[in-house]
């Protein structure tokens, strides 16, 4: 049953009409994937670029949610791969369990983690959603669908994460879960004036579970890498109010909102940027008390706008993230800012993050020991042109861009920030069959 | 009321309708007992809203057709049922149904004499045991009104839902309520790649919701605002000018 529809990532940027269908382990044997043009799992779109589409068959697998068991003694959940960590967090959270690891959305599916390793606000303590995954069951060029962890099918395990759905398509995931105390974090804010003192709050702050800095990427001279670095630990029930103690994992619900329209182009400009910017940043520095902020509202503020990449125009976006080797970071970050702010180009969605290792054992895994920098661009000629700036910066310093967000990197870019992990993913493809069945655009772009 | 406790059998299980009742009922607290052939093949469903809901599942082996063990099933099953869903239902192929006697036949038993025969013997059950309970039947507006497009499946709906208007009025004395409901397009595997119009289709959580919860108010028939005024303009046309529309 093929549908033709338009699908893009969320950065709006590209669309293509793409033919789809369900994605249903008992009908693969049937599917039309044309000799060459492959195919590619998709879950819910929140990637940015052309990671999860090709206009010749892109399946998709939101509708494959079931819980298959679930050990209230270890937290070990075992599901089908297309299971949201929204009804994760819906079904756990009042039992005491919330993932490992999480994003800063919670609209992406147990495979989309798996197969960009997706990493949150605790990497640098335990790593990457791959570091938190005992097993799955991943569909093969050849038809087999065959069990892979750390002890089996071991090459094929560690390449699927991080694989970007290239290696398969994760049918069946095994994950152990976090226990919690209650559904709130304590929240504490350190203002940073410059990048030299957003790294040494992260530095000093290293034992902390969660960390992520606001960073003000158009501020300039003794400002530059204006920051605030927003700290948080998951709260025990006799931090809560009275009224909460009783009940520490019900959170008030929030009310969602929709963004109506698409916004003019021209509303995101270098002045509101540094306005709101200028904003923010104070209003934030005024209040550094620990707050404590229910899980909602802390892991995914976002998430109760819906549709906000909307705020970007017709056009649509562009995420940059690059990471970049601890050594090189303070001196590569600066030079990235300095150019973003000299060419006026920039969003109030910027971000810093320390990570902890990296996994080297993974071929595409994104996260390397370091920091990690974050932006949108609404897509302009101008913003292209920058971000290629932006590219040659990033290499010089040993460092690379995240594939998720990606929909304009090129060649080159990617062999440089993977030049160890990519032969040997390669050679996996080549082999197993996968290079000629498992293709997105993106995989097409870049010759993976 | 229906107590929380009261066990629901859902008919037909692995359709999309039928899941989504079985988790409107599981969410409000009903053990459920999930029944369709193959029933190894339901065994994700059952962990799905076990896990999710804190409820006993099962599933169990049930075919329509074979009338001559509608008895021993019900017997067999760990409880007895206070509330029966049947969601049974065979679309066919309408080209090469109409003429085919098998064909034919198969659609008129699956939807319409098979299940009939079922309920009645579920109502005789639940009626006797004086606790009475719900039996919810779900039709199909393809029913309402005879159309080119799908009149086999359509007539055996037709008589399905004329069934169960019978046995409303038969037991309207008693404790046993008899729903109707009569879907128009919900995205499940059966309209999966049919080119439904957006305003007059839903999907299956949401709409199972609102059945459970008519069911729940004592409501006769379920049947969408939208769709009710629609097939109202549809019955009531005139059969010469009918004939001659697309619909």
């Amino acid at each position: 049953m093929i549908k033709t529809q338009t699908l893009s990532g969320w950065g709006r940027w590209p669309q293509r009409k793409c033919a789809t269908a369900p994605l249903d382990p008992a009908g693969f044997d049937a599917l039309p994937v044309a000799a060459g043009k492959g195919m590619i799992a998709r879950g819910f779109g929140r990637s940015y670029g052309d990671i999860a589409m090709n206009p010749d068959l892109t399946l998709l697998g939101t509708a494959r949610n079931r819980i298959l068991s679930f050990d209230e003694d270890t937290g070990t959940l075992v599901a089908e791969a297309g299971l949201s960590l929204t009804e994760i967090l819906d079904v756990f959270v009042p039992r005491g369990w919330f993932p490992a690891v999480t994003p800063g959305t919670k609209f992406v599916s147990l495979a989309g983690l798996i197969a960009v390793d997706a990493h949150g606000k605790n990497h640098h303590k335990v790593g990457s959603f791959g570091d938190h995954v005992l097993w799955f069951d991943l569909y093969c060029a050849d038809g087999q669908i065959r069990r892979c962890s750390p002890e089996e099918n071991t090459a094929l395990f560690h390449a699927t994460i991080g694989g970007n759905g290239l290696t398969g398509h994760i049918l069946t995931v095994c994950t152990k879960l976090l226990s919690i105390p209650s559904g709130w974090v304590r929240q504490t804010t350190h203002v940073a004036e410059n990048l030299a003192d957003a790294i040494e709050i992260f530095e000093t702050h290293n034992d902390v579970t969660y960390s992520v800095a606001w960073i003000d990427c158009l501020a300039k001279g003794a400002h530059r890498g204006r920051s605030l670095v927003f700290l948080g630990e998951h709260a025990a029930p006799e931090e809560l109010a009275a009224a909460q103690r009783d009940l520490p994992f019900d959170i008030p619900l929030r009310k969602k909102q929709r963004m109506p329209m698409d916004a003019p182009s021209w509303a995101l400009n270098t002045y509101t940027i540094r306005a709101f910017n200028r904003l923010y940043h104070k209003k934030n520095s005024q209040n550094l008390a620990p707050q404590l902020v229910d899980y909602d509202r802390y892991f995914y503020p976002l998430d109760a706008i819906l549709e906000w990449n909307r705020l970007y125009g017709r056009g649509g976006f562009a995420q940059y993230q690059c990471a970049l080797p601890l050594a090189e970071s303070e001196a590569g970050l600066t030079k990235l800012l300095t150019a973003i702010s000299d060419a006026g180009l920039g969003s109030f969605l910027a971000v810093l993050k320390r990570f902890g290792p990296g996994a080297p054992q993974r071929p595409l895994s994104f996260p390397m020991e370091g920091y990690t920098l974050a932006l949108d661009f609404q897509l302009s000629p101008r913003a292209l042109t920058l971000m290629t700036a932006l590219d040659e910066i990033t290499t010089d310093h040993g460092g690379r861009l995240y594939m998720a967000k990606d929909s304009r990197m090129s060649q080159p870019m990617l062999e440089a920030g993977y030049a160890e992990g990519l032969p040997a993913f390669r050679d996996l493809r080549a082999q197993s069959g996968a290079r000629g069945l498992f293709q997105s655009m993106q995989s097409q772009r870049l010759n993976l | 009321m229906t107590p929380a406790d009261t066990p629901a059998l859902i008919l037909g299980a692995r359709s999309g309708i039928a899941r989504g009742i079985a988790v409107a009922l599981a969410k409000r607290g009903h053990p459920i007992m999930l029944a369709a052939r193959n029933a190894q093949r339901l065994e994700a469903d059952v962990s799905d809203i076990s896990i999710r809901h804190s409820v006993e599942v099962s599933a169990h082996d049930f075919d329509v057709l074979d009338v001559a063990g509608h008895q021993s099933f019900l017997e067999s099953l760990p409880m007895k049922p206070g509330i029966v869903v049947c969601a049974i239902g065979v679309l066919g192929d309408q080209e090469a149904d109409a003429g085919d006697s098998a064909a034919t036949k198969l659609i008129v038993e699956s939807n319409f004499l098979a299940p009939c025969l079922f309920l009645e013997r579920v109502a005789t059950q639940m009626s006797a045991s004086g606790r009475g309970g719900h039996i919810v039947g779900i039709g199909s507006v393809a029913g309402d009104r005879g159309r080119a497009k799908n009149y086999v499946y359509g007539s055996a709906k037709a008589g399905f839902a004329a069934y169960l208007s019978g046995l409303r009025q038969k037991y309207a004395a008693s404790a046993l309520h008899v729903m109707t409901v009569k879907p128009g397009f919900v995205r499940t595997a059966m309209t999966e790649g049919m080119d439904l119009p957006g305003p007059l289709t839903t999907d299956a959580e949401p709409f199972a919701e609102r059945v459970v919860a008519a069911m729940e108010k004592g409501k006769l028939v379920y049947y969408d605002m939208r769709w009710r005024a629609l097939m109202g303009v549809i019955t009531h046309l005139p059969e010469r000018i009918f004939m001659k529309t697309k619909f």
